[in-house]
């Protein structure tokens, strides 16, 4: 056990810090982007991801033939933190960076490999994922977005839901059934499909937030080629879910950064609230709070740790993902909740309003984190891989 | 960076895994616990004789010189099988103290002498104001002498060697006394944790050695504190990782309405929630057991970490692997009862979750 970092993790954290020092947008308020609309916010990180990549530092993790750095897991785990510690903004293309581009150098073809992977590190194409639908969700391998053969094409029909950037993206990676009669699993396969084919309509969905982060997105016969089909027709549910293992491993990533960053200014407000007459900093209970945060902060860190030592000694993300994903995502709940009570009557303040306390972070992050617990698995399916996967107890469906 | 066991620790933790279960299987335990002190002479001699008594002392007093890294190791392996008796206080608790002692002959003694496996000790902190900081410690040694009474304190029965914290004047003193001078008493405190007891000891004009006092005494019990509490906190995670197994394994074969009840997802849940607790302290524990061997900046709040959370954590897994047995989980016949009460006594044992919140809050808010 040693968790100093070898000569060369180190030098590479360096180069990166000073290459974010020089190229890290100044204008970047940790939210949104100068400028109003969403458009406007999402062609400001696309061209901070150019920027990026034209640095050499997209897609690190990505073979070299592939136009990666081939770094090493331990590597991206420091290209996170050191994102989140220079407060850069996030990656346009997120999505396809850390979850399509590495399903596609998996299976892809030459011929795919070629016309999709570099337009994905520079984000001149936009990626989003196809899989959950209105009555396939925790239940994947049941969708029903049907792909029916039609000479050398396949015509798609069908709805998908929750499709994160869908509004924005050029490409999907889309799961869908070819084979009606096979068992579930064994009937689905992947399309790489145009987002501007005729038929494909894209929603607005609108979450509790307020925002629209996600959409739904109809397949009218919409027409995809032959050569779209990422891996073997009908094998697509062992490609979707090498997919959804990367999302597990790498979502959660930064995380204990962000986390501990809005931990370090809740403290400093709670230094200034007033609580029974003394700073809430100094009030027994709000301590207990705070600490438990705390330690649940560095928990995931090391956790996180852990779980990136294991993965660069057995070369790929496992079942354990499941513990950061509800570990994560609880712990944000707990923290945002912990949040409000210590900013007292403030903390409900949204943006807006000349009273909040960070524009309306608070009040934000106490909503968004309600979704945490869902988005990428929720809980439940999480304990359940848990329990089969990781412990081997029996399947319960 | 690799936060994962090296090569010679992941072989110290085969033998200790090889060990441990076959010379003190639970029926060991169960025997040995109802012995005074929980202290059994031929586990001790076997104890002395493989080594584990002398892992962390150095090699001058006839020990290993392993570190913390490698103590975290052995305690989770002892605490998978709940070893019984004063090893954790002789070891790891005076243990860690001695070793942070400045050299002298007494201090030189007792060292070596737990390293052959003659003796046994323990330390002497609490009393009746029962706080794990020192901020309780009243009892005064004048001219050499101490008179008055300790609290909680583990096998005091089989440790030749008591190591009592006290006042001279207003300055920490570190004292040693044999628990057989004339003037020691020892009566037992009998608690939830069966296998390993509790004692109060009352001192009437007992003549004691002073081993430190004032700030090196203080810096010595503080580094043995976190010491303690970090191998205490390993000890921990392989109990829940233990009744992890145990509930598991249960889950697999009991049938409910014709089916293993762990493919129910409720019971499935709770095992899931038994593994992310486990988990989720090791990381813990094993970082905090690291940074206190590399004096890392921020390896008091850490130990504090892996202290506050193991506490709840091993409560709670207790919790669910009976709730996972259902009434066979409640009977004493089932074993799951001595994990559960060692969790309760290591949960207080060197402070509570509260109590160590309240050491990161310091560290952390008022920083």
């Amino acid at each position: 056990m040693d968790l100093n970092y070898t000569a060369a993790e180190q030098k590479f954290r360096d180069e990166l810090r000073a290459w974010l020092a020089d190229h890290a947008p100044q204008d970047w308020t940790g939210r949104k982007a100068p400028g109003h609309t969403m458009e406007e916010h999402f062609a400001y990180l696309r061209a901070w991801q150019k920027r990026v990549y034209e640095g050499g530092w997209a897609g690190i993790s990505w073979p070299r033939q592939c136009g990666g750095r081939g770094a090493t897991v331990i590597e991206q785990v420091i290209f996170t933190e050191e994102m989140a510690r220079a407060s850069a903004p996030p990656l346009a293309n997120v999505l396809g960076l850390a979850l399509i581009g590495p399903t596609i150098i998996a299976h892809g073809t030459a011929a795919q490999k070629e016309r999709f992977l570099t337009k994905i590190l520079s984000a001149e194409e936009i990626w989003c994922q196809g899989f959950s639908e209105p009555n396939a969700g925790s239940d994947l391998a049941s969708l029903l977005t049907e792909a029916r053969p039609d000479g050398s094409d396949f015509i798609v029909n069908g709805q998908k839901v929750w499709t994160s950037y869908g509004w924005a993206a050029d490409w999907c990676e889309l799961v869908v059934r070819t084979d009606p009669a096979a068992p579930k699993h064994k009937g689905l396969t992947v399309l790489l499909i145009d987002m501007r084919s005729p038929g494909v309509e894209v929603r607005p969905l609108r979450q509790m937030t307020g925002e629209s982060e996600f959409n739904e997105v109809f397949f009218r016969d919409v027409r995809v080629p032959a050569a779209n089909v990422l891996g073997a027709v009908n094998n697509g549910w062992n490609v979707a879910l090498g997919t959804l293992m990367h999302e597990r491993a790498t979502l959660g990533a930064g995380l204990h950064i962000v986390y501990s960053r809005q931990f370090q200014r809740l403290v400093k407000l709670a230094h200034s609230i007033d609580r029974n007459g003394a700073p809430a900093a100094r009030d027994p209970v709000v301590r207990q709070k705070l600490a438990q945060i705390y330690a649940e902060i560095e928990i995931m860190r090391l956790n996180q740790m852990r779980s990136i030592s294991r993965i660069s000694q057995s070369g790929a993300p496992g079942p354990e993902g499941s513990i950061q994903k509800i570990f994560w995502s609880e712990l944000n709940q707990r923290f945002q909740q912990v949040a409000q009570e210590v900013l007292g009557p403030f903390a409900q303040l949204e943006k807006g309003s000349e009273f909040a306390f960070d524009d309306g972070q608070w009040a934000y992050s106490y909503l968004r984190a309600r979704g945490n617990t869902i988005e990428a698995g929720t809980s439940e399916i999480q304990r359940n891989i848990i329990g089969h996967f990781v412990l081997g107890l029996p399947r319960s469906y | 960076m690799q936060f994962g066991l090296t090569e010679t620790q992941q072989l110290l933790k085969n033998s200790a895994r090889d060990f441990f279960p076959a010379e003190c299987p639970v029926a060991e335990v169960r025997r040995i616990m109802e012995i005074d002190g929980a202290y059994d002479v031929m586990l001790w001699r076997l104890l002395a004789e493989h080594g584990w008594t002398g892992m962390i002392f150095d090699e001058e007093h006839g020990g290993m010189g392993l570190g913390l890294v490698e103590m975290a190791v052995a305690a989770e392996e002892m605490g998978r099988i709940l070893l019984p008796g004063p090893y954790f206080s002789t070891v790891f608790l005076a243990g860690a103290l001695l070793n942070a002692l400045p050299k002298n002959t007494g201090r030189n003694a007792c060292a070596t002498a737990i390293c052959e496996g003659r003796e046994r000790a323990t330390v002497a902190l609490l009393e009746e104001s029962a706080r794990w900081d020192t901020g309780g410690v009243r009892m005064q040694v004048v001219d050499g002498r101490l008179t008055g009474r300790k609290l909680f304190v583990p096998d005091a029965s089989a440790a030749e060697c008591l190591l009592a914290i006290v006042r001279a004047g207003d300055e920490l003193a570190i004292t040693q006394v044999h628990n057989a001078a004339s003037g020691v008493s020892i009566r037992a405190m009998p608690s939830i944790d069966r296998t390993r007891h509790l004692y109060a000891v009352d001192f009437d004009q007992v003549e004691v050695e002073i081993l430190a006092t004032g700030d090196e005494a203080q810096r010595a019990l503080d580094r043995a504190m976190d010491i303690a509490t970090v191998a205490l906190a390993a000890e921990m995670v392989g109990g829940m990782e233990r009744i992890t197994e145990i509930a598991v394994d249960y889950a697999k074969t009991r049938k409910q309405f014709g089916k293993p009840i762990g493919q129910f997802q409720a019971v499935q849940h709770q095992c899931a929630d038994m593994l992310l607790l486990t988990e989720s302290s090791r990381s813990a524990a094993y970082y905090a057991a690291w940074a206190l061997q590399e004096n890392a900046p921020d390896a008091r709040t850490a130990v504090s970490v892996a202290k506050s959370y193991a506490s709840e954590a091993y409560r709670e897994a207790g919790n669910r692997a009976i709730q996972v047995h259902g009434g066979m989980g409640f009977t004493w016949e089932n074993d799951l009862h001595l994990y559960y009460r060692r969790a309760k006594a290591s949960e207080i044992a060197f402070g509570d979750a509260a109590f160590h919140r309240e050491r990161i809050a310091r560290m952390v808010i008022d920083a």
